[in-house]
């Protein structure tokens, strides 16, 4: 059993693991350049999609890692904390925060790998993130309703069509290949464009 | 002379070695908004308590005293520490601020503030940023989840030719 279903996130032994978990996740995110805001914010101008590449291929490992171990029974997949899907607060949220990353160079937790990189812009990324989470303390009562529109009983998407989890994660890492595929066939046009 | 970053794939499947991991020991994934909120509200709450107290959304944070001794706050903390060992041992270290050829220190900047306020709200609307939710509830295949990633990159990619100046 995990320490989450078993309440103990919060205990030293919680928090000890989550620091060196922590220090895995910094050490993987900095190897793939995103301590530098411009190799991150490259995909938007179509010059690098290692953004795409990493957050793709993590996905994929961990899915398929999650189902496989789920169907081997050797994980419950149901003790796992996952955030709840509430589909219109999400959509806004993630078109705020995309106006946020393009602008501000960061996401939250690149922005932490920025700022040990000795990078000021991550810093004051930062300072701006702490400022946005805390305006929305006193929005939250007013929004209230907003905030739970679209709710989804069933969150996971495979439950939702009425496949099964490996066979979801399966399809999964058949979109991240050909976004793969199509991504590195970007790259090389772009390289050769900007080359002439 | 700073080191080359390693390939994409090869980074990729790391992180997602430590994202499965952190699901089986700690029950949950990654995350970094949640403790950047935690941070924030600490800081806030020395300068009013009564305040953030009283705050429906920040007050649980002090009810025990300890806003701090978080699982979300002690991993931020690793991230730092990860992300500086890596960069220390690639030599990629170097105080300044990085910005496209053309734009001005100051510019570039203020973005930062602004964009970190966007996505620090945003990651709140939608429980969880870029780490918690892209991230760690797609590996879960998590519905919310691909709503957030879509509209993120949508979103960004609609944006980017406003900031380009900061970049390219």
């Amino acid at each position: 059993m995990n320490l989450y279903a078993n309440d103990m996130l919060g205990e030293p032994i919680g928090l000890l693991l989550s620091l060196l978990i922590g220090a895995a996740f910094g050490f993987w995110l900095e190897r793939a350049g995103f301590g530098s805001s411009r190799k991150l914010t490259a995909i938007f101008y179509l010059r690098d999609f290692a953004v795409l590449k990493v957050m793709f291929s993590a996905m994929v490992t961990a899915a398929l890692g999650l189902q496989l171990l789920a169907v081997t029974g050797r994980i419950d997949l149901a003790a796992l904390y996952v955030p709840e899907s509430i589909v219109w607060p999400q959509l806004v949220g993630g078109l705020l925060f995309g106006v946020g990353f393009v602008a501000g160079g960061w996401c939250p937790g690149t922005a932490a790998v920025g700022l040990a990189s000795g990078k000021l812009d991550a810093l004051v990324f930062l300072i701006g993130a702490g400022a946005g989470s805390l305006a929305f303390a006193p929005l939250q009562p007013r929004l209230a309703d907003f905030l739970h529109a679209g709710a989804c009983s069933v969150g996971s998407l495979p439950g939702q069509l009425g496949i099964s989890g490996p066979v979801g994660a399966l399809a999964l890492a058949a979109i991240a290949l050909a976004a793969f595929v199509g991504a590195t066939a970007v790259e090389r046009i772009m390289a050769k464009r900007i080359a002439r | 002379m700073q080191r080359p970053y390693w390939n994409p794939y090869v980074a990729g499947i790391g992180l997602g070695l430590t994202l499965l991991l952190s699901y089986v020991v700690l029950g949950t994934g990654l995350g970094a908004s949640g403790g950047i909120t935690r941070i924030a509200a600490t800081a806030a709450h020395a300068v009013a308590p009564a305040a953030i107290e009283e705050n429906a959304y920040l007050g649980g944070y002090f009810a025990e005293g300890r806003p701090l001794a978080y699982y979300l706050v002690t991993m931020l903390a690793g991230v730092l520490l990860g992300g500086f060992g890596s960069a220390f041992a690639a030599k990629r270290v170097a105080i300044g601020v990085e910005r496209g050829p053309s734009a001005p220190a100051s510019l570039r900047l203020l973005f930062a503030l602004v964009g970190g306020g966007l996505a620090g709200l945003g990651a709140r609307f939608a429980l969880g940023c870029t780490s918690g939710q892209a991230l760690s509830g797609g590996a879960m295949l998590q519905t919310g989840s691909f709503v957030f990633t879509g509209a993120c990159f949508a979103a960004a990619f609609a944006f980017a030719p406003l900031v380009r100046k900061e970049w390219r």
